[in-house]
């Protein structure tokens, strides 16, 4: 295979998985940009947000990845009840991950932004706010990342190819949108 | 595989704890230009497109460089097809979608009328920030695939948290210097 004919293989087989997390992440960013007044009324809040976003991407894209492996092995069967105990203990330790991750950022936020001398909101709004955002967004990614992986399977599509997209997708947008939704509960900022 | 909640954290925690303090550092470079974002809020719009498309540019890159690597097929050699292929379409995706990604998040900003910057200047910003990050995602894919293949890692455990991630800090950094020269 010469260079040309792999750069072409690589880059349409890319495009539309791309594509479509780019519109996710313009979503993302609409969001983003109509909080403002948030960002300013909680100082500490921009720096936090990398952190969320890509732990919804290291938690629930794992998440994916197991059960679709668990699913090639025949360990777990793609049935969208919560009986089993393998899903059911797949899904409670990234949600207990991901939460713990959530204040781990918020405490390693608020501790850096203190010793650099740089304004930042009491330690209690950040961790409320992450660990709300953080419980929302993991309940809809749990969702979403089940629900392809295991539809995706019993319709024959390899779920390996599946998830990436639908977890940077659906984790930037609700991400973002839980995190503006626990800023005005936790903080009150109307 | 441990399918317990135990096992599961055992393994995740640790790696996920030490990508999130490299991802809280990526939020103090954005911290460091806040003002600067809440004031062009077409640019605060594009920083999670940004951040996402580098890392997603990087994950492929890496996920497609150890699939080719362990069916044998990958030579560490700039002269090597497969290496230089992946390279030149990861090139290729960075040159189209982010021009589109400046006018997505121009179009964006204006609908909510926020918009103070041209839109010559967004979509510059966001091409020159693509462009750079699509080289440094080249460099990072392949020095991590070659560490983990010299370590005798399994590139498929290690190479793309670690390169999702530095991707995601560097789109961060490259935006940072892209705003400050451009902006």
């Amino acid at each position: 295979m010469g260079i040309r004919a792999v750069a072409v293989e690589a880059y349409r087989e890319a495009l539309p998985a791309l594509l479509l997390s780019a519109v996710g992440g313009l979503l993302a960013g609409l969001v983003l940009g109509g909080m403002r007044g948030e960002l300013r009324a909680v100082p500490g809040l921009l720096v936090l947000v990398p952190a969320l976003l890509a732990t919804r991407g290291n938690v629930y894209g794992a998440l994916g990845a197991r059960l679709s492996t668990g699913l090639h092995q025949g360990l777990i069967e793609p049935n969208l009840r919560i009986g089993d105990a393998r899903v059911r203990a797949a899904i409670a330790a990234s949600v207990g991950n991901g939460l713990l991750a959530a204040s781990f950022a918020a405490t390693a936020a608020y501790v850096a932004l203190s010793t650099l001398g740089r304004p930042v909101a009491p330690l209690g709004d950040l961790v409320g706010v992450a660990l709300l955002a953080g419980v929302l967004s993991g309940l809809a990614l749990v969702v979403a990342v089940v629900t392809v992986v295991f539809v995706g399977y019993r319709r024959g599509r390899n779920p390996d190819t599946l998830v990436g997209p639908i977890v940077t997708t659906t984790g930037d947008v609700f991400g973002v949108a839980f995190l503006l939704l626990a800023v005005r509960v936790v903080v009150g900022v109307a | 595989m441990v399918w317990t909640v135990r096992g599961i954290t055992r393994a995740m925690l640790p790696v996920l704890l030490a990508l999130t303090l490299v991802e809280v550092g990526s939020g103090l470079v954005l911290g460091a230009f806040e003002t600067t974002l809440l004031r062009y809020p077409s640019l605060l719009v594009l920083v999670p497109v940004t951040i996402g498309t580098a890392g997603n540019l990087g994950s492929i890159l890496a996920a497609r460089l150890s699939t080719a690597f362990h069916l044998g097929l990958l030579s560490f050699s700039p002269a090597d097809d497969r290496l230089a292929g992946n390279a030149l379409a990861t090139a290729g995706l960075a040159v189209t979608l982010f021009p589109a990604v400046g006018v997505g998040a121009w179009a964006l900003s204006s609908l909510t009328g926020g918009t103070r910057l041209a839109l010559v200047t967004v979509v510059t910003v966001a091409t020159a920030s693509g462009v750079s990050l699509a080289l440094l995602a080249v460099v990072v894919a392949v020095l991590a695939t070659y560490a983990a293949y010299r370590l005798g890692l399994d590139p498929d455990d290690v190479v793309i948290p670690v390169v999702t991630n530095t991707c995601d800090v560097l789109g961060v950094a490259v935006l940072f210097v892209v705003v400050g020269v451009l902006v």
